[in-house]
């Protein structure tokens, strides 16, 4: 089931208020968050997060393909490192 | 036979149906399609007249995604969830289910065939 349009897009207010500050201030310095859930709207673009995936933080650069995906989308949350006894599996897609 | 959208020739089959050998085309815009060019949808298309034929083409082509440009629209999709490293570009990276379906069993459609791993237990040899 997808969200109501009525409500628009979540965007985690704490999140949004930081990125409105950095765009006055011009700042490119990452933002730290553990709002996973939180759309990433037009504004985000050109931003840099670190988005928390419950262990450490995936740096995160948004680009204008990323809008109207979540944050937590881009920090995977588990790691397969392939089945015991199967020599060597592909490593990681994940690139950070 | 008729030929519809360049390289589809639908054969002696109701209209409705042979419009669905389209790519892209299924029942609901089959049935739309027949109405906008105001034919009945049960008769024949090898009945159907050469304007009629001239109508559906324009109308798919003005109204319809369909055949290589709908393919490419996909694959468009596909690789832009891949460029931008979401979760779902890197289950379609791994060809792995991309919709949160379990892949303890099953999920051998994307997966492929079962790849069988020496010395793993099976079920009849733990009992």
């Amino acid at each position: 089931m997808t969200r109501s349009a009525k409500k628009g897009p979540y965007v985690d207010e704490k999140v949004f208020r930081k990125v409105q500050k950095a765009l006055q201030a011009g700042s490119h310095e990452a933002i730290k968050t553990w709002a996973r859930a939180c759309t990433i709207v037009p504004e985000f673009i050109g931003m840099t997060f670190m988005v928390h995936n419950g262990k450490m933080f995936h740096k995160v650069f948004v680009t204008e393909d990323m809008v109207g995906h979540k944050l937590g989308e881009f920090s995977p949350t588990r790691t397969f490192r392939g089945h015991s006894g199967r020599k060597a599996a592909t490593p990681g897609a994940a690139p950070a | 036979m008729p030929r519809v959208a360049g390289v589809d020739i639908p054969n002696d089959k109701q209209t409705v149906i042979s419009l669905q050998y389209i790519f892209g085309i299924g029942p609901a815009f089959a049935l739309e399609i027949c109405e906008k060019v105001g034919i009945d949808p049960k008769t024949r298309a090898k009945e159907l007249m050469e304007d009629q034929l001239g109508k559906i083409n324009t109308i798919l082509e003005r109204d319809y995604v369909i055949e290589g440009a709908l393919r490419r629209q996909t694959q468009q999709n596909i690789s832009r969830l891949r460029e931008i490293g979401c979760y779902r570009g890197m289950r379609h990276r791994r060809g792995l289910p991309v919709r949160g379906q379990r892949t303890k069993t099953n999920a051998r459609t994307r997966k492929g065939p079962r790849k069988t791993v020496a010395g793993k237990k099976s079920v009849k040899e733990l009992r």
